[in-house]
Parts: structure tokens; sequence; C-alpha cells
């Protein structure tokens, strides 16, 4: 059972990366693309916008989805995302003050906004982090209460940064904080690929590792699970891939939330199967739901955010309500 | 005790003193235990009963003294290694497991597993082995958190067994469950003791089956060792009142001629 709906899941991801390039504004015909040149306009939108918009739609879905995942078996909270515990807004912060700064450097080929937000998301995770080390046996209420306290307070300096800023640096935050996946040419999603093969790497690899720190500490203690090992290796890991995605692409919130717990429905508890099933529909929810953007308010172009949240809501709602609601709390 | 040193034991506390948060929760315990030895810890509630578990498995830490299993420092295992020696039940736990017993007992193999060992048909022979011996088998595919409190218990035990440890550490597992269920849990704990020779480290607030189920009696008190020794010096009124404060009523087991403790009588109605 288990198999053929990742199975399945695989091929929907193969049949929507296919697609998605074709769906927009300008609907381009598969002919044009193989048969013309490199010099046809159809043919030129294709290659260097839509494929590389696609590629960035969906590792960005699938990372927020991992680590939405790998923090909701963490902390054994439905509510734990990258949001929630405030390191998609340490990212932000981070990438913020390198716009605000008017910075540009790149270390081993990785962009300096990227290393800006990823220092960021670090900040973040270990405040939380520092937290649960200092005050041992602290519920994972008061750890999403420190995650929520951290959002509000890397909020409100991204707030004094941007007031702070001249016109154009304004606006380059901005339009970056709305959240985006416009991108020209291959070097965006290329640069976030590494990022998340090994953000994706640790997840998926340590998955025995999620389902016994899921059921509870002491538990996976004694099983023999090195806790506050695999949580630094976890939290640096997950770090790195936020990191990434919100440098590039801003603060998308809602995948990291909705999509696990939609997969954790369909595929059940165990992270060996869970991982890879986040990770195929977070990229895939994030790909329809930007095609979506692209077609539903042509010519013009709705943020990609709202969309999310008007489809992911609602039918996350439906799911609670649902016979199988009550594994939806008890879930996590 | 000089002749009982030289063989090794299958746990050895020499010297634990435990802080939590500038508070001593253990202050110099020192005891071993045999292996194959049932050790039944009681003791007034906050005296340090939990706490002495959770350092003999290492989930708590910052302690100071020595623990050995079999005669290694448990500092000197990594913990997937100390789980193949130890295996812990703790107090109620899996509650809001959303696994199903199989799955939970599956879990149980992971110090056995490494990266590049997956599940093997010899894990699944430890699981089923697991859920016949606690009677667990019609539960398999239900989830946790739709058992009741008695059944995830026996899930629980069913767990720490299938990790196939020679010692096992259990923080009052029959608290919550009704008489049937606990004898049931209790007649699975002697059997394993018995037959298995698994060592048996059981934290209980239930006196009466302490004596009857244990060799050997270990009394806490604000983080002290109050009392160690055979049941049948423990039942004792003396013993009892300095460890409890107050004074206790007795009578004999009918079957085993055993001293039982006797609830304090209520008022007539």
């Amino acid at each position: 059972m288990k198999p053929l709906l990742l199975a399945g899941m695989i091929i929907l991801t193969l049949v929507v990366l296919v697609v998605a390039p074709f769906v927009g504004m300008t609907s381009i015909s598969p002919e044009s693309v193989i048969a013309a040149g490199a010099d046809d306009p159809e043919s030129r939108i294709f290659w260097s916008l839509r494929v590389p918009r696609v590629m960035l739609g969906f590792l960005a879905g699938a990372s927020m989805s991992l680590a939405g995942m790998v923090f909701q078996a963490m902390f054994r909270n439905p509510l734990a995302t990258p949001f929630t515990l405030g390191v998609s807004s340490g990212a932000a912060l981070g990438a913020t003050l390198y716009i605000r700064l008017g910075l540009s450097f790149a270390v081993f080929g990785v962009s300096g906004v990227t290393l800006s937000a990823f220092a960021g998301a670090l900040l973040a995770i270990s405040v939380v982090y520092g937290l649960i080390r200092s005050r041992p046996g602290s519920s994972t209420g008061t750890m999403l209460l420190a995650g929520v306290a951290v959002n509000f307070t890397f909020s409100s300096f991204i707030l004094m940064v941007h007031y702070t800023s001249d016109m154009a640096n304004s606006f380059n935050i901005l339009r970056w904080l709305m959240g985006r996946l416009d991108t020209v040419g291959p070097d965006e999603p290329l640069s976030l690929l590494p990022l998340m093969v090994f953000g994706g790497l640790a997840a998926l690899a340590l998955h025995r590792e999620l389902n016994l720190m899921s059921v509870g500490e002491e538990i996976a203690v004694g099983r023999g699970v090195d806790v506050s090992r695999y949580r630094k290796v976890l939290f640096l890991a997950m770090s790195v891939m936020i990191g990434g995605v919100v440098a590039i692409c801003g603060p998308i919130g809602f995948v990291g939330m909705m999509a696990p717990h939609i997969c954790r429905l369909v595929i059940g508890p165990d992270h060996r199967w869970l991982g890879p099933m986040s990770l195929l529909f977070g990229g895939v929810f994030l790909v329809v739901c930007d095609a979506l953007s692209r077609v539903l308010a042509a010519p013009a172009e709705l943020p990609v955010g709202v969309i999310t949240a008007l489809l992911g809501g609602p039918f996350f709602l439906w799911l609670l309500t649902g016979r199988r609601g009550a594994s939806v709390g008890a879930g996590t | 005790m000089t002749s009982t040193q030289m063989m090794t034991m299958a746990v050895d506390v020499r010297h634990l003193r435990l802080d939590l948060q500038g508070w001593p929760i253990l202050r110099d315990v020192s005891f071993a235990v045999r292996e194959g030895e049932y050790l039944a810890v009681v003791g007034p509630n906050g005296a340090g009963k939990t706490s002495l578990l959770r350092c003999i498995n290492r989930v708590a830490r910052g302690w100071r003294g020595a623990v050995n299993i079999n005669g290694v420092s448990i500092a000197a295992f990594t913990q997937r290694e100390l789980a193949r020696h130890v295996a812990y039940v703790p107090q109620a736990g899996g509650r809001h497991s959303p696994f199903t017993v199989r799955e939970t007992i599956l879990m149980a193999r992971y110090p056995h597993l490494t990266p590049f060992v997956s599940v093997n048909y010899r894990d699944l022979r430890f699981v089923e082995d697991a859920l016949a011996l606690t009677g667990t088998g019609s539960l398999a595919d239900r989830a946790m958190h739709t058992l009741s409190g008695g059944e995830r218990q026996k899930v629980m035990l069913a767990a720490a067994l299938a990790q196939n440890a020679r010692i096992l550490l259990l923080d009052e597992p029959t608290t919550f469950l009704d008489p049937r269920h606990r004898d049931v849990f209790r007649r699975v704990l002697r059997t394993i003791n018995r037959e298995k020779g698994i060592t048996v480290i059981e934290v209980t607030h239930d006196l009466n089956c302490a004596a009857l189920d244990s060799h050997r009696i270990l009394a806490l008190r604000n983080g002290e060792i109050a009392f160690c020794g055979p049941p049948g010096q423990f039942m004792d009124n003396e013993v009892l009142s300095r460890l409890y404060e107050r004074s206790f009523l007795f009578t004999e087991h009918p079957v085993t001629g055993q001293p039982m403790i006797l609830p304090e009588e209520g008022d007539r109605i």
C-alpha cells in the first residue's frame, strides 16, 4: 500500500514537472519548444524563465515541507514549522540586513545573501535550542512560545531595517518579503540544489531517529537514540536548507505547515515513507500553486503565497473534520 | 558484600549524585544488582526513584559518581550500545504515539540496526515473540493512542522486550492498571525474570507486589538509601514507619504466609 502511494506520488511529480512549464500567461505549445531554434521567443521564455521557475518552486516547496516535517517530529507538535519556530524570520532578517547594508560577497560560490539567511536561521534555532538546554523538561508548548517570541522580535527588526532603507532597497526588501519564485536562468535553482540535497539527505536518512523522537524524548533515548546529537545535526541541516530557500524566495511559510500534515494523513506517521512523500508533495504543491498564480488573474500574476493559503487552508480544515481528523493532533 | 563484589554485577552504582537546578535529587547512592536479580525500588514521592532509573540509562545527564553495566562504565557506551544492554519502560509512555502497536515494538529494534542494516526476519521474530509473551497480539494493528492505559503499558513492555536487553528498567509500570491487567503484567515480568534471567529494576508504590515479586527491595528517601534488603526484612513496621512517617497494619498472605500491608481502616458508614 505505502510503496504504491509513493509510486503514485512520484508519477504525479513527474507529470506536474513536465506540464507546469507550459502553463502561464502565454501558453506554450510543446512543438515550439522542441522544434524551434534557440532564438524563438517561446522557446526562450520556456527555457530561461519557465523551467527555472518550476525548478525553484519544486526545490523551495520540497525544502519547506521537509523542514516542517522534521520540526513537527522533533517538537512533537503539529504547529512546529520553520515559520512558527522563528527560523524563517531569522533567515529573513539575515537576508534583509544583507540587502539593507548593500553587501555583496560570496564564499565558495555560495551567495552572501544565502549565507546571511543561513546565519539568521541558525541564530533563531539556537535561541530555541538554548531554551531546551537550559530548561530540560520544558514543554514543547514553551518552545513554541519561544519560537513565536523570536518570530516577533525578528519581524520587528526586519520592519525597522526596512523602514530605515532608501527607496531602492526598500522596494527590493518588500518585493522579496512577499515571496517570489520568478527567476531568470538556472543560477538560482542550481544554487539551491546542493543545500536542499544536504538537508534532504539528513531528513531522509534519519527516518528511524525521527520516528522515535516523535514518540517522545525519553523513549527515544531509552531505545538508543543520541537525541541531543541528532537534534543538533537536524537543526543545522534544516537551517542550511531554510536559509537557502528564504534567501532566494523570501519567507514562504505555509507549505511547511500543511504539506507534512496532509502527507501524514495519506501515508501514515512512519518517516521512512513520510519523508519522501513530504518532499515530493511539498514541491508539487508549490509548483501547482505557482502555475495557478500565473493563469488565474492573467495577464496579471497573483503572489504565490495567496494561492497556497487559499488552497491549503480549506483543504486542511476539510481533512481535520474528516473521519481521520483525530490522528492529526496526535500525529506529531 | 565482599564476596558478591568479586563477580561482575549487572548494574553497579557507586556514589551517585544528581542535582537538578541546584537541588540535590540523589545524594551518594551506592548499590549493586546481580545478573538475574529482581530489584524493587520504593520510597515516598520525590525520593529520587525515577531519577535513579534515568541515570542508569543516561536519560538524565550531569550526574556524578559511577554507573557500571556488566562491569563497564556507561560513560564508555554510545547511547545505542547502552540500549542493547538496558531497556527502559517509562512512566505511562507512548500516550500520544500515532504509530501502531506493531510499529511501536519494531521501533524498539533500533539499537540493533544501523543505517546499512535494515529490518530483517530476525527483528520481525522478536516483535512477534514480544506480542505473544505479553498477550498483545490482538492489538498489533491498532494505533497506540486508541489503546487503554493498561493495554498501552503492556505494549511498552513488549517493546522493551523486543529491544532484547538483559537489563530491564521499569518506572511504575502498573500504577494505572486495573487488578487484572496488573497481575498479567506482573506475571510477564516474573516469567522473563525467572525463566530468561533478565535483570529487573522496577520502581513501584505497590509495596505488597514489590514484596511478592522481588528478590530485594531498595528504599529511597530524600535521595538517600533508607533500606536495602530482602522483602522479609522490609515488611516490618519499624522500617516502613521510618520510611513513610506513618505506621502500618500487617496481615499474613493466605497462600505464601508473607506479611502483607493492609490499608488504613476507613470510617464506618
